[in-house]
C-alpha cells in the first residue's frame, strides 16, 4: 500500500478585486510515495510545494482531485493520528514552554497520559532541546523553533511525516542534525515526505524526488536514475602541461591550468587514458567519476519547460 | 507650547462664568441615556454628584444664580427615577430664593410630581412636595392636600396625617413650621439638607421669640403707656421666665424705638424678625 | 472528542492568563472600584448605590473589553502565526477547535468576573459595614453580566473566524453598542414605515438585546429581578450565543487557510 497517493489534486484561486481572475496554484498532480521512502518534493520558491502540503493536510480545499494517505481518504480525521506535519517557519504559542507545547500537542494527538511524559522527554532529547524545555517559546531563536517544530511532528510516533522546508533557519550544525534525524527516521521505517529548494539536501537524503515548477510537475524519479541519466564521465588530472596525442584522439576535453591538465573523458575510456599517461610517463594526480548533479537535472528540466511553454529568453529565475 | 498655555489661561480669566457653568456638557437626557449604553444607574450617580458639587460650590461662593441645578437634577432623575435623594435635594434647594436656593419652585414641583409618579409608594416625596407648597409658596390648601395624599400611601409615617390637619387649620403658625422642619431634619441623611433644616429651626426660634417679645412689649405699652427701660424690666413686668436669649445664648435687645432685636442677625440666615432696619442678610452657611 | 475540546479550551485559557494585558485590565478595574468608595463619600446615603453601580458597571465594561480584545484574535492570530497548521494536522476537527476556543475564552471571563466580584463585595462591605439579604441580588446581576459575556465571546469568535482582528473589534464593539439600545431600535422600527420598517425591524431583532441583561441599577436599589426575566435571559443568551457559534463553525469549516 503506498503511503501517499495523490490523484489529480488541483487548486485554483480566484484573485483580483472581484475575485474573477483565476490563478492556478497547482495543476492536476498525481504522485505516489511508497512506504519507507524518503521522498523529496523539489521546486523553486512559489512552485506550489507548500500548496500541495496544505492540500494534503486539509488546510486548503482542492478545486478538484483527491488523495489517499496510508490507504485512507485524506480528509479522514483519524488518519491524522498517524501523520506528523512540520510547517514552513513554524511559530508557536508565545507563552507556553516547549514542554507544555508538546504536552498540548500530545493530548490533541491522543497520546495517553502515561506515555506522554516519557515521549516528550525522548523527543526533546532527540532534537536537542532538553535544556530549554522550561523556557517560554517566545524566547526561542529561529533554529530552536524549528527543532520544536520537528519535535511536535514526531512526538506521537507517526508512520508518515511531512516536512515543509525542514532546514530553513538552521545553521550548518543544525542542518546536519536534521539530516541525521531524517536518516534515523528512515531507519525506523517511517516514510518521510519533505519539500525543499536546497537540492544538495535532497540529493543526499532522498530515495526519490519530484520536481515541481509553477504549479506543474516536471519530473519524478529515483535520485540514482536521475543523476545518471546523462552518461557518466570521468575526470583525469595529471601533472605537467603535455597532452598525449592518443588522449586527444579519444576526444578528450582538456584544460591546462598552471602545471596541471584536466581532461574529461567517457567512462569506458578510463583504461585507455591510464595507458596513455603511463606511456608518456606523465604523473597521474587523480581519476574521478563524474556524476551529473541533481541541480543540473533540475535546471535542465526547468529550462526545457520554459522553452516549451514559449516564455521569452532572458526571463529571470 | 508655553505661549499657548499662557494665552489659554488669559482667556479663562476673561470668561470665568463659562468655565463654571459649562459642566452640563450634554444637555439632552435622551442623548445621555443612549451614550450611557444601558449603564443608567452609574450615569445618574455621576450627575447626582455633579449636582451636589455644583450647588455646594455656588452656595459657598455666595452666588445668586443656580440655573444649572434644575437641569442637573432633572437629568439625574431621568436616568434613575428611583434616586429618591435627588428629589429631596431638589425639594430643599430648588424652591427657595437665592442665595439659599435656585428660586424655581415651579420646577421643584415638577420634579417632585415626576418623582411621585415613578415612586408612588415613597411617602416621603409627598411630604417634600407638601413642604414646598407650605414653606415657599404659602399655598396652605395645596400643602394640606398633598400631605393628605401622602398619608394614604401604605406605610406612610403617621405625621403626614397630622401635617395635613395642621396645614389646613394652623397655617402659618410657628408650631406647624417647627414640626415640618424637625421632620425634614430627622428623616434625611443628606448633610446639606439637614444643615438647612437646622438653620431654619434656629431662625424659627428667633422669629418666635421676637414675636412673643414684641407682643409683650405692646401689652406693656398698653398698660403703662410707655416703653420699658430694658428687656429685664419687660421680662419682670410681664412675668416672662427669665431674660430671653436666642439659640446662641445671646440676650435679645431693644432699641430706642421699641424694636426687639437679635444680637447677631448674621448668625440666623432665615430669620425674618428681630432684624435692624435696612438690614440685608449675608448668606453664610455654617461650615461643618 | 470532548477531551480534545477540553484541551483546546484549557490551552486557550492558559494563553489568555499568561498574556499580561489581562492583568493590566484587572488592575484598572480594581482601581476603579476603589474610587467608587471615594465618590460615594459625597453623599452618605447613596454610598452603597454608587459602589454597586460603579463596581458592576466596571465588571461589565471591562469584561466586554477583554472578551473582544482576546476574542478577536483567537482564530486570526492562530492563522497568522501558523500555530493552527500544527493543530489541524492532528485528529482535531475544525468545529472542535472553534468550540474549544469558545469555552476557553468564556472560562477566562467567568474567572475574571469572579475575582472582580470579590472586589465589588469587598468595597460594599467597606462602605456599608455589613451585607444585607438584598445584596444577594447582586449575584443575579453578575449572572446576567456573564450571560452577556457568553454572547459577546461568541460574536467575537464569529468575526474572528473570517475577518482581521481590527475589523472584528469594530464589528463586535458596534454590536455591543447597538445592542445596548436594542429596545429603542425596536421602538423606532415600530414607528417607521415601508422598507425602513423592515430594515429596522430586522436589525432590531438581529442585534443582541443587551438592554434586558442590565439589571445593575435595579439591583443597586435592592429590587429583585423577576424569575421570568432570569429564565428568558438565560434562554436568549444560550440561543443567541449558540447561533453565533454555529456561524463561526460553518464559516471556519469552509475556510481555506492560506
Amino acid at each position: 500500500m503506498p503511503a501517499i497517493e495523490i490523484l489529480g489534486l488541483e487548486k485554483t484561486y480566484m484573485v483580483g478585486f472581484w475575485r474573477k481572475r483565476p490563478k492556478r496554484a497547482l495543476y492536476p498532480l498525481s504522485l505516489k510515495v511508497e512506504e519507507g521512502e524518503v521522498f523529496g518534493f523539489l521546486g523553486p520558491n512559489g512552485a506550489g510545494k507548500t500548496t500541495t502540503l496544505k492540500l494534503l493536510m486539509g488546510l486548503v480545499f482542492p478545486t478538484a482531485g483527491s488523495a489517499r494517505i496510508l490507504g485512507r481518504d485524506w480528509t479522514d480525521p483519524e488518519v491524522k493520528a498517524q501523520i506528523g506535519f512540520l510547517p514552513e517557519q513554524p511559530y508557536f504559542y508565545d507563552h507556553l514552554t516547549a514542554h507544555e507545547l508538546l504536552d498540548y500537542y500530545g493530548q490533541l494527538s491522543g497520546v495517553p497520559g502515561k506515555d506522554r511524559k516519557r515521549r516528550i522527554d525522548e523527543v526533546l532529547q532527540r532534537v536537542g532541546l532538553t535544556d530549554v524545555k522550561g523556557v517560554q517559546l517566545r524566547k526561542f531563536s529561529k533554529g530552536m523553533l524549528q527543532r520544536a517544530g520537528i519535535a511536535q511532528a514526531i512526538l506521537h510516533d507517526p508512520k508518515l511525516v511531512f516536512f515543509d522546508e525542514p532546514m530553513s533557519g538552521l545553521d550548518p550544525l543544525g542542518r546536519r542534525d536534521v539530516r541525521d534525524l531524517m536518516e534515523q527516521l528512515k531507519h525506523e521505517g517511517k516514510t518521510v515526505f519533505f519539500s525543499t529548494h536546497i537540492l544538495s539536501d535532497a540529493e543526499a537524503l532522498c530515495d526519490r524526488v519530484a520536481i515541481i515548477h509553477k504549479g506543474e510537475l516536471r519530473g519524478v524519479g529515483a535520485v540514482e536514475d536521475l543523476t545518471s541519466s546523462v552518461q557518466g564521465k570521468i575526470e583525469v588530472i595529471w601533472h605537467g602541461t603535455q597532452i598525449p596525442a592518443s588522449l586527444k584522439a579519444l576526444g578528450a576535453d582538456c584544460h591546462i591550468s598552471g602545471d596541471t591538465v584536466r581532461a574529461v573523458l567517457a567512462e569506458g575510456q578510463q583504461d585507455a587514458a591510464i595507458d596513455a599517461l603511463r606511456r608518456e610517463r606523465l604523473r597521474l594526480i587523480a581519476i574521478t567519476p563524474l556524476r551529473t548533479s541533481l541541480e543540473a537535472y533540475f535546471v535542465e528540466k526547468l529550462q526545457r519547460a520554459e522553452t516549451s511553454a514559449g516564455t521569452t529568453a532572458g526571463s529571470s529565475r | 507650547m508655553v505661549a499657548s498655555v499662557q494665552t489659554l489661561r488669559r482667556v479663562d480669566e476673561i470668561r470665568p462664568q463659562a468655565t463654571l457653568d459649562d459642566i452640563l456638557y450634554i444637555s439632552s437626557p435622551k442623548i445621555v441615556k443612549r451614550a450611557s449604553l444601558g449603564y443608567d444607574g452609574l450615569m445618574a450617580c455621576i450627575y447626582w454628584t455633579r449636582a451636589v458639587q455644583y450647588f455646594g460650590e455656588h452656595h459657598h461662593n455666595g452666588s445668586l444664580s443656580f440655573n444649572q441645578l434644575a437641569p442637573l437634577l432633572e437629568m439625574t432623575t431621568q436616568l434613575d427615577p428611583h434616586l429618591i435623594v435627588a428629589y429631596q435635594f431638589g425639594a430643599s434647594f430648588l424652591a427657595p430664593k437665592p442665595p439659599f436656593g435656585a428660586g424655581q419652585p415651579d420646577r421643584a414641583i415638577q420634579l417632585m410630581e415626576y418623582g411621585i409618579q415613578n415612586n408612588p409608594t415613597e411617602w416621603h416625596l409627598y411630604y417634600d412636595l407638601g413642604f414646598i407648597y407650605y414653606t415657599e409658596l404659602k399655598d396652605y390648601a395645596k400643602a394640606a392636600d398633598t400631605f393628605e395624599r401622602g398619608s394614604r400611601v401604605p406605610g406612610a409615617h403617621p405625621f403626614l396625617k397630622i401635617f395635613a390637619a395642621q396645614a389646613a387649620q394652623h397655617a402659618g403658625e410657628f408650631q406647624t413650621a417647627r414640626m415640618l422642619w424637625t421632620a425634614t431634619y430627622q428623616s434625611s441623611q443628606d448633610k446639606q439638607i439637614r444643615q438647612n433644616a437646622v438653620e431654619h429651626l434656629r431662625a424659627l426660634k428667633v422669629d418666635e421669640d421676637v414675636t412673643n417679645l414684641q407682643s409683650a412689649l405692646t401689652r406693656f405699652g398698653e398698660r403703662t403707656g410707655r416703653l420699658p427701660n430694658s428687656i429685664s424690666e419687660l421680662a419682670a413686668a410681664e412675668g416672662l421666665p427669665g431674660i430671653p436669649v436666642d439659640p446662641d445664648g445671646n440676650a435679645y435687645t431693644m432699641d430706642r424705638d421699641g424694636r426687639i432685636l437679635v444680637e447677631s442677625p448674621d448668625d440666623f440666615a432665615f430669620a425674618t424678625k428681630g432684624l435692624p432696619p435696612g438690614y440685608k442678610p449675608i448668606p453664610k452657611f455654617h461650615d461643618q | 472528542m470532548t477531551a480534545r475540546i477540553v484541551h483546546i479550551a484549557s490551552n486557550t485559557f492558559r494563553e489568555a492568563v499568561r498574556d499580561r494585558v489581562l492583568y493590566n485590565l484587572i488592575a484598572f478595574a480594581v482601581l476603579l472600584s476603589g474610587s467608587a468608595i471615594l465618590v460615594g463619600q459625597i453623599s452618605i446615603d447613596i454610598e452603597r448605590l454608587v459602589v454597586i453601580n460603579l463596581g458592576l458597571t466596571a465588571v461589565s465594561l471591562f469584561g466586554v473589553v477583554i472578551a473582544i480584545f482576546i476574542g478577536i484574535g483567537l482564530v486570526s492570530k492562530e492563522i497568522e502565526k501558523r500555530t493552527l497548521y500544527t493543530v489541524l494536522s492532528r485528529p482535531v476537527r475544525r468545529w472542535e477547535f472553534i468550540v474549544g476556543k469558545y469555552f476557553g475564552l468564556a472560562g477566562t471571563l467567568v474567572v475574571n468576573t469572579f475575582f472582580m466580584a470579590i472586589g465589588v463585595f469587598g468595597a460594599l462591605l467597606y462602605v456599608a459595614h455589613k451585607l444585607t439579604s438584598s445584596d444577594a441580588m447582586i449575584f443575579v446581576a453578575l449572572y446576567f453580566i456573564v450571560l452577556e459575556f457568553l454572547i459577546i465571546c461568541a460574536l467575537a469568535l464569529l468575526f474572528s473566524s473570517f475577518s482581521s482582528p481590527l475589523l472584528s473589534a469594530v464589528f463586535a464593539f458596534s454590536l455591543f453598542v447597538i445592542g445596548s439600545f436594542a429596545e429603542d431600535l425596536r421602538g423606532f422600527a415600530g414607528m417607521a414605515h415601508g422598507p425602513t420598517r423592515w430594515l429596522a425591524t430586522g436589525a432590531a431583532y438581529a442585534v443582541p438585546n443587551f438592554s434586558a441583561f442590565n439589571v445593575i441599577n435595579l439591583v443597586a436599589h435592592g429590587h429583585p429581578p423577576s424569575g421570568q426575566l432570569i429564565l428568558q435571559n438565560t434562554l436568549y443568551a444560550l440561543f443567541y450565543a449558540g447561533m453565533a457559534l454555529s456561524g463561526a463553525v460553518l464559516i471556519f469549516d469552509r475556510r481555506n487557510l492560506k
